[in-house]
C-alpha cells in the first residue's frame, strides 16, 4: 500500500487543526512564561545602571520562574488524557482589519511545551553560566537583558497560536540574536558578523512573510487552527508554495543550505549565546516550523522532498566544514549546523520523522549546548584562544570540563546510550524507510545520513582530541585552569542530559507518545535495510570515523600552524566558498543591477519622466503664478467672486 | 414688528448705512473708526429693539466701548504717521469690487427675498425667566464646552499679542551721554535741536521754532505734527501764511502727500 | 413690515463691509470692514433668534463677538508688528504672499 495515501488520511484528521480547548487552571498562567523574562528584560534595559549590581542575578531568577512555570503547566497536561492535552489561551484582540482578525494567544500543546522546557531549562542553565563567565564584563547587564529578551522572543515563537504572532517572536529571536552576536560591537568584525547574521536571516523572514500572504489569501486567517484545518480544501500548487516559502524561512534562522553562512559567523558573540541561540534553540526554529506546519508538508509531497534534499545538503556541508575549522568554536557551529541537517532530513521525511526531529533537536539542545559551554570553559580556561591548534592535553587541568564534554561528544557521535544515540539512529532508520515514492529516495538519504554519521564521528572526536589530548600545544602566556562552580554545575547537568536523556525519553516511547497528539501516530515502516544492520553499520562508521581522528590528532604531532592541505581541506576551511559565491554570484550582480538601476532612475525616471513632468509643471505655474501677484485684497475679491458663483449657482439650481 | 420698532428701524437703519458708508468714504483713520462706533451702537439698539438685551448691552459695552478704543489705539500710534496715496494702485481692483459686491448683494438680497420666513414666534416662551437668566443656561449647560473653549481661544489670543507685540531689545538704550557725544562727534546739533515756538509768539509744540533768516524749524516739532501738516503756519517775514505755506520750503524733506488732508 | 427688514439691513451692512475690506487701502480700515461684516452676520442671527423663538442665535452672537474680540487683539498685534517692520500701514505693502 502508499504510505502516502496513509500520510494525507492522517493529515485530514490531524489533531492539530482541532480547535484547542480553553485553558485552566497553571495552563492559564501561560503568559507568565513569557511576561516574566520579557518584565527581566525590560527592568535590565529601563532600569539602566541602577540595576548593575542585582540584575543579572535578577534575570536568572526571572528564567528560572518561567521554567517553574512551564514545568507546572508540563504537569497539569500529563494529568489529562491525550486529545485534551491541546489548550489555548487567548490574550486579546490584535489585528482587526476588515475581514481578517488575528487574536493573539498562546497555544499549549505537547510540541510547544516541550520546545519551552527545553528553551526555558537550557535558557536558565545558560544564565548561570554566564553569571560566571560573565562576571568581569563591564556590559553584563546588558548581556542579561538581551538573554532575557531572547527566551521571551523564543518562548513567543514557540507558544504563538498563529502565525503572525509565530513572526513575532521569529523576529524578536533575530534582533536578540543580533544584538548578542553584537554584543562586543567595539570589534568591526563582530559588529558585521551581527550585520551579517541579521541580513541572512532577512530572506528567510521574508518568505515567511510571503507565505503568510498566500496563507491568508488562501485560507482567509493566520491562526493554526484556521490554516491547519483547512489546508485539505487548497490547491496543491498553493500549498507547495506555501510550503517551498515555509522552508526557505526556516533556512534562514535554521542556518540551512542556501542560507547557511551566517552561522560561522555568529560565533563572534559571546559563547554563552553560542549556546543557547546558536545551537540549542534559535537555530532549530526552523524545524519546528516545518513540524508545526506539518498540516502543510503532508499535503505536498513536493515541499517535503525539498525538505529533505535541503537537510541533506545541510547534514554533509556542515560535516564537510566542520573537519577543516581550527576555531573550536566554528567547528561547533559546522557541527550545529549538520545536526539541524538531520532534523530537516527527518522533519522532511514527513509524519515518520516530525517526532524524531523534535526528538532530536531536545537531545541535541541538550548536548550541544553542553559542549558549547565545555568550549566557553576552554576559552575562560585559556585566555579566550579559541585555536584548537593552541590547545591539547587539557584533560588532565579542566577534569570536569572535559569529562562534561566527553559525555557530549559521544552523545553527538551516537555511541549507546548516550543520548544521540536514541535520537540520530531512529532519524537514520527512517530515512531508510521507502515512503513508496521510490526506493532511491530511501537509498539516497539513508546512505547520506550514514556518510554523515560518520564524518561526524570524525571532525567531533578530531575537536575532542585536538582539545584535549595530545601534546600540550599552549602559548607560554596562557594558564589553564579550570572554571568556577557557576560555570561548571551548569555543564555537569546538561552532561547529566547528554548522558541519559534519550534513554529516558525513549524508555518504552515516552516522547514519542508525549508527541503523538500533535504529529500523529504512524504504523512503523520496514527500512529497506534491516534495522540492526543500519544500527551496525552507523557504529561501525563511527568507530572508523573516530579512529581516523585518534589517529591523526590523538596520537599523532598537530602541527600549531595549519597545514596548507589538499584543495578539499582549503574549500572546507572557506566553508566550501559559501562567502564567495554569495560574493561573485549574488551580491556582486545585485550591486551592478541596483547600479544599473540607478542609472536608469536617474536618466529615465528622473531625468525624463519625473523631471520633464516637473518641468511642465513649472512651466505652467509660471504662467499660473501670475494670478499670485500677493495683494491681500486682490485674494479677497477672487473670494467674494466664488461666494458670487455659489449663490449664482443654487439661484440657477432652485 | 410694532409700529415703534418700525419707526426705530427707519431711524437707525439709514443711520447704520450711513455709518457704513462713512467707513468705506472717509479720509482718516479716526472718522472711519467713529463711524463704525456709530453703526456698533446702532445695531447694539437693533438687538435691544429685537429683546436680545444681554447681548445688546454687551455689544455696547464690548464692542463699541473695548473694541473700537482698540482701534483708536493703534490709530494713534500708526494710523496717523503713515500715508497711503488715493490713488488705486491694482488695475482693475475698484471696478470689479464694485460689480462683484452690487452683484453679490443683489444675488443676496434676491435669495431673502424668495425664502419664506416662518410667522415670527418670538422669544417670550424662551426667555419666560429673563433674558439673562434663559441665555445662561445655555451657555453654562448646553453650550458649556464651546464656551470652554472659546475662554482658552482668548487667553491663547492674548499671549499670541503679547509675542507679537513684544520687541526684545537688542541693544542697551542710549543714553543722554552717548547722544550728546554723539552729536558732537558727528557735528550736528551739538547744541541739541532747537525748542517748538522759540522767537514765535506761542509757546505750543506744534509751532515750529523760526531759524535766524525766519524760516521755520521742522526740527523744532514732533515729526508726527510734520508728517500730518497740523504744524500751525507762521507768518514768514510778515507774509500772510495763507497765502504761501510757510513749509513749503520744507516739502523737499517730507513727500507732497503726507499734506494736511491728504490721509486717506 | 416684518422682521425681513433686519435681514435686509443685514446684508446690506455685509456688503458695504466686503466693499470697505476690497477698496481701502489703509489695514486698520479694512480689519473694521471685517468686522463691520461680522457685526451684519450677528444682526441676522438675532433676528433669526427672534423668528424661531430660541435663544440659540442669541448664543451664537455671544461667541462670534468673543471670536472677534480674540482676532481683534491679535489682528491689531500683527499690525502693529507689520507697521513696525515697514512703516507703512497700507495692506498692499505687505505684499509678499507671492512668488
Amino acid at each position: 500500500m502508499s504510505v502516502l495515501e496513509t500520510s494525507v488520511g492522517l493529515a485530514l484528521a490531524d489533531p492539530s487543526a482541532v480547535r484547542a480547548v480553553e485553558a485552566t487552571g497553571t495552563s492559564a498562567l501561560a503568559w507568565l512564561l513569557i511576561a516574566l523574562p520579557l518584565l527581566g528584560a525590560a527592568l535590565l534595559l529601563i532600569g539602566g545602571r541602577a540595576t548593575d549590581s542585582f540584575g543579572p542575578l535578577l534575570a536568572t531568577l526571572l528564567s528560572w520562574g518561567s521554567f517553574v512555570v512551564g514545568a507546572l503547566i508540563v504537569l497539569q497536561l500529563s494529568g489529562l488524557a491525550e486529545d485534551e492535552r491541546a489548550m489555548s489561551v487567548p490574550l486579546w484582540d490584535w489585528v482587526t482589519a476588515g475581514d481578517l482578525s488575528v487574536h493573539a494567544g498562546l497555544l499549549i500543546d505537547p510540541l510547544s511545551m516541550a520546545f519551552v522546557l527545553l528553551i526555558t531549562f537550557v535558557g536558565s542553565l545558560i544564565h548561570v553560566y554566564s553569571l560566571g563567565y560573565m562576571e568581569h564584563d563591564p556590559d553584563k547587564r546588558r548581556f542579561f537583558a538581551y538573554l532575557n529578551l531572547f527566551v521571551a522572543a523564543m518562548l513567543i515563537l514557540v507558544l504563538a497560536d498563529s502565525y503572525l504572532l509565530l513572526f513575532v517572536g521569529w523576529e524578536g529571536v533575530g534582533l536578540a540574536s543580533y544584538l548578542l552576536i553584537g554584543f562586543w560591537n567595539h570589534n568591526p568584525a563582530y559588529a558585521s558578523a551581527a550585520n551579517k547574521a541579521f541580513v541572512v536571516n532577512r530572506i528567510g523572514d521574508f518568505a515567511l512573510i510571503i507565505a503568510m500572504a498566500y496563507m491568508l489569501a488562501t485560507f482567509g486567517g493566520l491562526d493554526f487552527a484556521t490554516v491547519h484545518g483547512s489546508a485539505g480544501s487548497a490547491s496543491t500548487t498553493i500549498l507547495t508554495i506555501i510550503g517551498l516559502l515555509l522552508l526557505l524561512g526556516a533556512c534562514g534562522k535554521s542556518a540551512q543550505f542556501p542560507l547557511q553562512s551566517w552561522l560561522g559567523d555568529a560565533m563572534a558573540g559571546p559563547t554563552p549565546v553560542s549556546a543557547l541561540i546558536h545551537a540549542a534553540t534559535m537555530v532549530t526554529a526552523g524545524v519546528y516550523l516545518v513540524v508545526r506546519s506539518q498540516a502543510i508538508f503532508d499535503l505536498t509531497p513536493e515541499a517535503r522532498l525539498a525538505v529533505a534534499v535541503v537537510g541533506a545538503i545541510t547534514l554533509l556541508y556542515g560535516a564537510i566544514v566542520g573537519c577543516a575549522k581550527d576555531d573550536i568554536k566554528k567547528a561547533l557551529a559546522a557541527s550545529t549546523m549538520s545536526q539541524i541537517g538531520y532534523m530537516m532530513l527527518a522533519a522532511g521525511l514527513g509524519p515518520i520523522g516530525y517526532a524524531f526531529a523534535i526528538f532530536h533537536l531536545i537531545t541535541h539542545g541538550f548536548f550541544k549546548a553542553g559542549m558549547f559551554l565545555g568550549a566557553g570553559s576552554v576559552m575562560h580556561g585559556m585566555a579566550d584562544r579559541v585555536d584548537m591548534r593552541r590547545f591539547g592535553g587539557l584533560s588532565g587541568m579542566m577534569k570536569i570540563t572535559w569529562l562534561t564534554f566527553m559525555a557530549g561528544w559521544l552523545a553527538i557521535l551516537g555511541v549507546p546510550p548516550f543520548a544521540g544515540f536514541w535520537s540520530k539512529d531512529k532519524i537514520i532508520e527512517s530515512a531508510f524507510v521507502d515512503q513508496g515514492n521510490g526506493a532511491w529516495q530511501a537509498w539516497v538519504f539513508g546512505l547520506v545520513a550514514l556518510i554523515g554519521a560518520g564524518i561526524t564521528a570524525f571532525y567531533m572526536s578530531r575537536l575532542f582530541f585536538m582539545t584535549f589530548h595530545g601534546k600540550a600545544r599552549w602559548e607560554d602566556d596562557v594558564d589553564p585552569h579550570e572554571s568556577p562552580l557557576t560555570m561548571t554545575v551548569p555543564m555537569i547537568v546538561l552532561a547529566v542530559g547528554s548522558v541519559a536523556l534519550g534513554f529516558i525519553l525513549s524508555w518504552r516511547g515516552t516522547f514519542a507518545s508525549w508527541l503523538e497528539p500533535v504529529t500523529g501516530h504512524v504504523e512503523h515502516h520496514e527500512p529497506v535495510l534491516s534495522v540492526p544492520v543500519i544500527m551496525g553499520l552507523t557504529l561501525v562508521l563511527v568507530i572508523i570515523g573516530g579512529a581516523i581522528a585518534w589517529l591523526r590528532y590523538g596520537r599523532d604531532e598537530v602541527p600549531v600552524v595549519a597545514p596548507v592541505g589538499s584543495f578539499a581541506t582549503r574549500a572546507a576551511r572557506q566553508d566550501l566558498f559559501q562567502d564567495e559565491f554569495n560574493e561573485n554570484f549574488l551580491r556582486r550582480p545585485g550591486a551592478s543591477l541596483v547600479a544599473g538601476l540607478e542609472v536608469a532612475d536617474d536618466d529615465v525616471i528622473d531625468g525624463g519622466l519625473v523631471g520633464g513632468t516637473s518641468r511642465g509643471l513649472a512651466g505652467v505655474a509660471d504662467v499660473v503664478r501670475r494670478a499670485q501677484n500677493g495683494f491681500v485684497r486682490t485674494y479677497a475679491l477672487t473670494m467674494l467672486a466664488g461666494i458670487v458663483a455659489i449663490l449664482g449657482a443654487v439661484w440657477v439650481i432652485q | 414688528m410694532s409700529g415703534g420698532e418700525a419707526l426705530l428701524f427707519w431711524v437707525l437703519g439709514p443711520t447704520c448705512v450711513l455709518g457704513a458708508l462713512g467707513l468705506l468714504f472717509a479720509r482718516k483713520a479716526v472718522h472711519a473708526a467713529m463711524a463704525m462706533a456709530l453703526v456698533m451702537v446702532g445695531l447694539g439698539i437693533f438687538y435691544i429693539a429685537q429683546y436680545a438685551e444681554f447681548v445688546g448691552i454687551i455689544q455696547i459695552f464690548v464692542y463699541s466701548g473695548a473694541v473700537m478704543m482698540l482701534f483708536l489705539f493703534v490709530i494713534m500710534t500708526v494710523g496717523t504717521e503713515s500715508s497711503i496715496s488715493p490713488i488705486e494702485t491694482i488695475s482693475g481692483q475698484r471696478a470689479w469690487g464694485w460689480i462683484l459686491v452690487l452683484l453679490f448683494g443683489g444675488v443676496a438680497m434676491y435669495g431673502v427675498a424668495r425664502v419664506t420666513f416662518p410667522e415670527p414666534v418670538g422669544l417670550g416662551g424662551a426667555q419666560a425667566e429673563g433674558t439673562v437668566t434663559a441665555l445662561a443656561r445655555e451657555i453654562f449647560s448646553r453650550q458649556v464646552i464651546s464656551f470652554e473653549v472659546l475662554g482658552s481661544l482668548l487667553v491663547i489670543a492674548v499671549m499670541g499679542a503679547m509675542v507679537l507685540a513684544h520687541r526684545e531689545r537688542l541693544v542697551p538704550r542710549a543714553t543722554q551721554r552717548v547722544l550728546a557725544a554723539d552729536r558732537v562727534r558727528r557735528n550736528t546739533f551739538v547744541a541739541g535741536k532747537p525748542a517748538p515756538g522759540v522767537y514765535a509768539r506761542h509757546n505750543a509744540s506744534d509751532v515750529p521754532a523760526l531759524l535766524p533768516d525766519g524760516t521755520p524749524a521742522d526740527v523744532s516739532v514732533p515729526r508726527t505734527l510734520v508728517a500730518r501738516g497740523q504744524t500751525v503756519p507762521v507768518p514768514y517775514r510778515g507774509v500772510d501764511p495763507a497765502g504761501t505755506p510757510p513749509d513749503a520750503e520744507a516739502a523737499d524733506t517730507a513727500p507732497p502727500s503726507t499734506r494736511r488732508g491728504d490721509q486717506a | 413690515m416684518n422682521l425681513t427688514a433686519y435681514i435686509y439691513l443685514a446684508t446690506l451692512l455685509f456688503a458695504i463691509g466686503a466693499l470697505v475690506v476690497l477698496l481701502r487701502r489703509n489695514t486698520i480700515i479694512v480689519f473694521m470692514g471685517v468686522e463691520l461684516m461680522l457685526n451684519a452676520c450677528n444682526l441676522a442671527l438675532i433676528t433669526f433668534a427672534r423668528m424661531h423663538g430660541s435663544l440659540d442665535g442669541q448664543v451664537y452672537v455671544l461667541f462670534v463677538m468673543v471670536v472677534a474680540a480674540a482676532e481683534v487683539v491679535v489682528g491689531l498685534a500683527i499690525i502693529m508688528s507689520i507697521y513696525r517692520a515697514r512703516r507703512s500701514a497700507s495692506v498692499d505693502d505687505a505684499n509678499l504672499l507671492k512668488l
